[in-house]
């Protein structure tokens, strides 16, 4: 693997400087897992309004810069659209968004927003 | 005699650069141009061309099972077999050779005591006696332990700077308690811990001692008589042998009381439709066909560094350690965990501000620096500490300063990447 693809410039930006940190009052939809083997965690709240449309969505969570910045990207890619068109983002869709080429032991900090927004949409409406 | 010429041998320092011909791994050149700094040890050490040899050797010209063949090659195989033994003996100066189990490493070897010495002996209510600073397969074995049994773990706690809590210890103590088993070298904080004392205060109380000597036996010098260690285990591959065999040390009271730990071949004396007797020790122990191969080579890795001193290793470490504490250090941002150089061996894990421990082994490795990163099987320990992970450098003899160096300017450019801003 090249490593310097792996540190380059769109990830360390969503790293640093993250799409919608924190956490969404309101929020209709919401799940967090960790991967216990690293320590990453990530926590995603969606509003996910009458149309099935996700209105706002925001991550938070601690951990290594590629399962923070990928969780950035994907809150980033996912916000606006419909939940259908997100259920069929695949887990090799998650891994083209995030563009660096990993390693197996590395694509699970990648995949771990990923399961969690699946697990969120599929996750009983709050009320 | 022998004391004093064992102790100026010792005082000479070894050389790195010399033994480092014998480790054809460490002369890889990764990532294009980048060579080996094979700093993680704690996890397994690499092997020398003898222990490789040697390997080759046996499978070439004297392989067979092991105390069946009534054949030539069989008879080689027992020899080498029981030479290997004979060598892990002497090296941990045990008292007699049936005291020795080879295992499948430290893992199995605990496994084999919670299992057989515990079914026995442990009833609900007792206490085992652990502490804060174990390695998962030094917790779990006993969490198994007290599912099947009721009894309690209790664990001895570690003070602010990562040392053992020793004052905790004649508190914890008490009739109920079964088992005291502790690291000698803690995996992630480097800690060397004082087993004299824990011993002395054990067998007071009427407990038995189990160590895990996982990363002590092949930094430091083991005399298990001296200890007063009732069992004490270790793997191969973390002292220059081959993966898949370790060894267990019980004093041969306790291996005679205890019930045998896998059944089958080997480890029956004779078998009937209606039941077996178990054999004699250290056969009891070993079932099925044990890993041969691996012995062997075990013991041409005790030769090899017996030939450097175990106390020179040491010392040679020692002065690696100190080494990366003042080079880290001196980078700013740099968290150690565990207490300052004097009270560790060649361990030295530590935090970096901002940076991730994945994110800290990834961007060494692509300078070719091997470290760890992570909980290194100790999560109790790290939850203690309040981190998910660190990074952990790990010393052999065979690390040179300038290794060190390396890994300090490494750390360096990482710390800039990752911090544009």
């Amino acid at each position: 693997m090249n490593e310097d693809e792996l540190y380059q410039d769109h990830i360390l930006d969503h790293f640093e400087d993250p799409f919608h940190r924190g956490r969404l009052a309101g929020a209709t939809h919401a799940h967090e897992d960790d991967n216990p083997l690293c320590g990453d965690s990530v926590h995603i709240d969606l509003a996910i309004d009458d149309q099935g449309r996700i209105a706002e969505a925001w991550f938070d969570g601690d951990g290594c810069c590629i399962s923070q910045a990928a969780a950035s990207m994907l809150v980033q890619r996912v916000e606006g659209r419909h939940v259908d068109e997100v259920r069929g983002f695949s887990a090799d869709d998650m891994l083209a968004l995030f563009r660096a080429r990993l390693t197996p032991n590395r694509q699970k900090c990648c995949l771990l927003c990923w399961k969690v927004l699946q697990a969120a949409i599929y996750s009983p409406r709050r009320p | 005699m022998t004391a004093s010429k064992t102790a100026t041998k010792a005082l000479r320092p070894l050389d790195p650069e010399a033994l480092r011909a014998d480790f054809p791994i460490l002369a890889s050149v990764l990532h294009g141009n980048m060579p080996l700094a094979y700093l993680d040890n704690a996890a397994t050490t690499q092997r020398p061309r003898q222990v490789i040899q040697r390997l080759v050797d046996v499978y070439e010209k004297q392989y067979a099972n092991v105390h069946r063949g009534i054949h030539w090659l069989s008879d080689q195989s027992t020899d080498l077999y029981e030479e290997a033994r004979e060598k892990v003996r002497a090296f941990i100066n045990a008292h007699q050779r049936e005291e020795i189990i080879f295992t499948h490493g430290t893992t199995e070897g605990i496994n084999l005591v919670a299992r057989t010495w515990g079914d026995a002996h442990v009833k609900a209510g007792d206490e085992i006696l652990l502490s804060e600073m174990e390695h998962h397969s030094n917790i779990v074995p006993w969490q198994q332990l007290a599912a099947r049994t009721g009894c309690l773990l209790r664990y001895i706690p570690i003070t602010g700077e990562g040392l053992l809590d020793l004052e905790a210890l004649p508190g914890l103590l008490g009739p109920r308690t079964r088992l005291v088993a502790v690291t000698a070298l803690s995996n992630v904080l480097g800690t060397i811990n004082p087993l004299e004392e824990i011993v002395r205060q054990a067998h007071a109380a009427g407990a038995v001692v189990l160590i895990d000597a996982a990363q002590s036996a092949p930094h430091l010098p083991t005399d298990v008589q001296a200890l007063g260690a009732d069992f004490l285990a270790f793997s191969g591959h973390k002292l220059l042998g081959p993966s898949g065999v370790g060894v267990l040390y019980g004093r041969r009271e306790l291996l005679d009381s205890m019930p045998p730990f896998l059944g089958g071949g080997s480890m029956i004396r004779r078998v009937k439709l209606d039941g077996f007797e178990p054999a004699d020790l250290p056969a009891k122990f070993e079932a099925g066909t044990p890993p041969i191969v691996p012995a062997i080579g075990l013991g041409t890795a005790l030769d090899y560094l017996s030939r450097i001193g175990m106390q020179a290793i040491h010392e040679h470490e020692r002065l690696l350690t100190e080494r990366a504490h003042e080079v880290l250090s001196a980078l700013g941002g740099v968290h150690f965990l565990g207490p300052s150089p004097e009270h560790k061996g060649g361990i030295v894990s530590f935090t970096v501000e901002g940076i991730h421990a994945h994110d800290v082994a990834q961007l060494l490795d692509r300078e070719g620096i091997a470290i760890r990163a992570g909980h290194h099987c100790a999560m109790p320990l790290h939850k203690r500490l309040g981190i998910t992970a660190s990074a952990r450098a790990s010393f052999y003899f065979y690390n040179t300063p300038s290794e060190i160096d390396h890994l300090g300017a490494a750390l360096s450019r990482a710390q800039r990447l990752m911090r544009r801003k």
